[in-house]
């Protein structure tokens, strides 16, 4: 049927020009001039500092709302957190924020006269232009991913399982260990998968409240926007690369995990 | 778990999140909100931000649905790593998104396509980073659809578009309508992609959220605040409005 | 209309729904596809009202060769066994679908939904969904829906499959007063003998691809062309090297010509009939079936030695001797 394949390649097309193409020709970019310059951008401290901040950030803000993702997971599909309409915009409220505006919000309440900015400096303790900084702006933008994923699945399973297993004896923490954490087990994952996504990759937070001090402050995304005004392609290109090949294995844990997540 | 889960939870949610908006909002109500969100450079950023946003959303309605549709109804060699592949432009940071732009659209493309420095390579960029909001919202409902419907209307003389028009589009439009408004609020917030292709001209490429970035650097956060304020009651209003309509339209399934 | 099928192949991947099929339909009849699950049946109907495109073969409607012509012009009504009610629209208003579609006016429009909600009973639901309807009335308006674009050719895919057995006794009768009204020819698929046999003019016996017979249901039943075709249309029991029926063996007290000596199993009051297992001499079971009255007559216990022959005049299909009732052919 001629339809059927004009729709067919105009879908393609569609994708070959806006994702596909850019994405070959970037990886050509590159290296074009060679593997050896891309592995010595990608060896120099900056680099190597950049990397290591990005992952720990990483480290820190995956578990953190893994943990806030589950608890408030089963709070809300259990209906045992009140207020349910105000809990829910705060926790969509990430996606309808731009990171500069979540960096703003951060500035506003860490910096120079904020409600907490001036406590915490005058007890020596310093959040914006350092780590906690990174990780704050980190957490907030990565928040809602657990949540929305595990709530959907506790609400289909209902709660027999559990109300069996109470008959049986179990205490509440067992419970959740042995029946309720296995049943989410998929969904968790990929969860777990979007919000390392979303961390590693957080640019516009991080460059309001990070100060993008080289070699202290710097994510691996900062570090691709300096190289790139500083004119040093090859270097912006290497670093880029290197957070793109992480998001390829990214996609391929989500194929994976979103089939298995439909049983 | 029991009452100390959800006490914590609510404060955790309050510390990361609600206070800093909170302080965000106590920033802007100044004064000076008006002149700042009215002046020449934000509204021309503002109004900028809010028609790429739309035609984005507009773009990815009818190609997430063209998407959507041979996705699951057509078969070819391959269409299981097309499938995954569009998952790309959620993983990939948006920084990343904007140079592999560039790298073909923009100076030195091998193709002789450069849109760096103009409007639609904001739009370029805002179309990338949506691509997936409305094919995976209606990918599901596509898949739930009872073929034998399309099969009764086209034994009762219906053509391919009619039995889209008619049949499939008002089983699809609830979703179709929530990736869109998910379009629409992350395009209109979209930082990372635009700020390297854009040139991040003031009063022709420039967006909000660049404007935003500008300001914080320059000292002006109230202004900042203003402008950050506008942008997030807007995504605000336009996602509960589509849960509305969406919730209309599926009353009237019966 | 009349619909002439010749040489019809379908392969799905390595399973062949259908072989060399060849089918000719009588205009105005009311035909069923009978058969059992996975024979091809359905596949056959699909292939006719152009929903599938067969492999070899050519399809003729009143004699225009309508193979390579999209179901959407082929001028056909097709009712689905789960019904395909569109379900955003009213029941009127899916009725009314096909003349919209044909952009017949207003008018028209709304005489003849009016006119066919009125035959088919749905007359005050019309403002209803789908769903708030049951099976059998959902069946109704896909009926209705088929027959407003005036088809010439009426197809149903096992229209009562989906429905409890009450509602499907009520609809087969109704269907039956449908036909006579409106006088479409009408093909349907059904795995049910009993459907068949109650309402068709002509019965289509498919099996794993193939056409075992074709003919009115008396024809079927009285004179089947192969064991299958006797087994699938009513209870069938061996008897030495024949297929015969149940009810069609005479029991007797001393041999007889042609007659098997047997040792009765079983005894059985089933009601009005009367169901008799007897051992053969080969060690296979014999079912036989008498009226109450008469196995009482026969005052027949376990254990007696018995006469079976089959009466005279009645059916019977000759069975190899090891060879099972119903053929199994190679694929």
């Amino acid at each position: 049927m001629a339809s059927r394949l004009l729709l067919r390649f105009g879908a393609l097309g569609y994708l070959v020009v806006l994702l596909l193409a850019p994405v070959v020709m970037i990886t050509y970019r590159t290296f074009e001039h060679g593997v050896a310059p891309v592995v010595s951008a990608l060896s120099s401290p900056t680099a190597h500092h950049a990397i290591y901040l990005s992952i720990l950030v990483t480290l820190i803000a995956v578990p953190l709302n893994v943990a806030f993702g589950l608890v408030a997971g089963v709070a809300i599909a259990r209906r045992r957190m009140p207020a349910g309409r105000a809990v829910n915009l705060l926790v969509n409220l990430p996606f309808a924020m731009s990171p500069v505006v979540i960096g703003l919000a951060l500035y506003t309440l860490y910096g120079r006269g904020g409600w907490l900015g001036d406590w915490l400096s005058a007890h020596g303790i310093q959040v914006l232009f350092s780590l906690p900084a990174l990780v704050l702006a980190t957490t907030f933008v990565s928040l809602p991913f657990v949540v929305r994923e595990v709530v959907p699945v506790l609400e289909e399973i209902g709660t027999d399982q559990e109300q069996a297993a109470a008959t049986l004896g179990a205490g509440s923490m067992t419970t959740f260990w042995r029946i309720t954490l296995p049943a989410l087990r998929w969904a968790l994952a990929y969860g777990v998968v979007l919000t390392a996504a979303r961390a590693l990759g957080e640019f516009g937070a991080v460059s309001i409240v990070s100060g993008n001090i080289v070699g202290q402050t710097q994510t691996l995304p900062l570090l691709v926007e300096e190289r790139f005004r500083n004119f040093d392609a090859v270097g912006a290109y290497s670093a880029g690369f290197a957070l793109a090949l992480i998001s390829l294995f990214i996609v391929a844990a989500m194929t994976v995990l979103s089939r298995r997540k439909e049983h | 778990m029991g009452a100390l889960g959800p006490g914590a939870a609510l404060l955790y949610l309050c510390l990361i999140v609600g206070l800093p908006v909170a302080a965000l909002a106590d920033r802007a109500a100044t004064s000076h909100f008006w002149e700042a969100v009215t002046s020449p450079p934000a509204r021309a950023a503002l109004e900028l931000t809010i028609e790429l946003s739309a035609v984005t959303a507009a773009v990815n309605v009818v190609a997430g649905v063209l998407l959507g549709w041979v996705l699951v109804r057509d078969d070819f060699p391959g269409k299981s790593l097309v499938n995954g592949v569009i998952d790309l432009p959620f993983a990939l940071p948006t920084i990343v998104a904007g140079l592999v732009l560039l790298s073909l659209y923009g100076p030195n493309s091998p193709v002789n396509v450069n849109v760096a420095q103009s409007r639609a390579a904001v739009l370029l960029a805002m179309l990338f980073v949506t691509l997936p909001f409305v094919i995976r919202a209606v990918q599901p409902v596509l898949l739930a659809l009872d073929e034998e419907v399309e099969e009764a209307g086209t034994c009762l003389g219906a053509s391919g578009w009619q039995n889209f028009r008619m049949l499939v589009w008002p089983a699809i439009r609830g979703a179709t309508l929530v990736g869109a408004g998910l379009a629409f609020a992350r395009a209109l917030g979209e930082f990372g992609s635009i700020v390297l292709i854009s040139g991040n001209i003031p009063f022709h490429t420039q967006v909000a959220s660049v404007l935003i970035s500008g300001q914080v650097e320059s000292g002006d956060t109230s202004g900042a605040a203003a402008v950050s304020i506008v942008l997030l009651v807007l995504a605000l209003v336009v996602l509960a409005g589509l849960e509305l309509v969406v919730r209309r339209l599926a009353r009237r399934r019966g | 209309m009349s619909i002439d099928a010749m040489n019809v192949t379908k392969q799905f991947g390595d399973f062949a729904a259908l072989r060399d099929v060849s089918v000719s339909i009588d205009r105005g009849k009311l035909t069923a596809l009978l058969g059992p699950s996975g024979g091809g049946k359905s596949t056959l109907l699909r292939i006719i009202a152009g929903l599938e495109k067969p492999d070899s073969g050519r399809v003729y409607i009143d004699g225009q060769d309508m193979t390579d012509v999209p179901a959407r012009r082929r001028g056909i009504g097709f009712v689905f066994q789960h019904y395909a009610a569109f379900p955003h629209m009213t029941v009127w208003d899916n009725v009314a679908f096909g003349l919209r579609v044909a952009k017949a006016d207003k008018v028209t429009t709304k005489r003849r939904v009016d006119e066919l909600l009125e035959l088919v009973h749905l007359a005050g639901l019309s403002r209803r969904y789908p769903s708030e309807l049951s099976g059998g009335q959902r069946q109704r308006m896909a009926l209705a829906r088929a027959l407003a674009v005036e088809p010439r050719l009426l197809l149903l895919d096992e229209p009562f499959g989906a429905l409890d057995v009450k509602v499907r006794e009520e609809l087969r009768t109704w269907l039956r007063q449908l036909h006579e009204q409106v006088n479409a020819t009408t093909v349907f698929v059904t795995h049910d003998q009993e459907e068949a046999m109650e309402l068709a003019d002509q019965i289509v016996l498919i099996n794993a691809g193939q056409v075992e017979q074709i003919g009115p249901p008396e024809e079927l039943y009285d004179h089947p062309a192969t064991p299958f075709v006797m087994s699938f249309l009513g209870a069938t029991t061996k008897l030495g090297d024949a297929l015969v029926r149940p009810h069609d063996i005479e029991v007797l007290a001393d041999t007889s010509h042609g007659s098997h000596q047997a040792m009765i199993e079983r005894v059985l009051g089933l009601g009005f009939h009367s169901r008799v297992d007897a051992v053969l001499a080969d060690g296979s079971t014999v079912t036989v079936q008498l009226t109450r009255a008469h196995a009482q007559q026969l005052e027949l216990s376990v254990g007696d030695i018995v006469f079976l022959r089959q009466m005279p005049g009645t059916t019977v299909t000759a069975v190899a001797p090891s060879a099972a009732a119903e053929a199994v052919p190679d694929g």
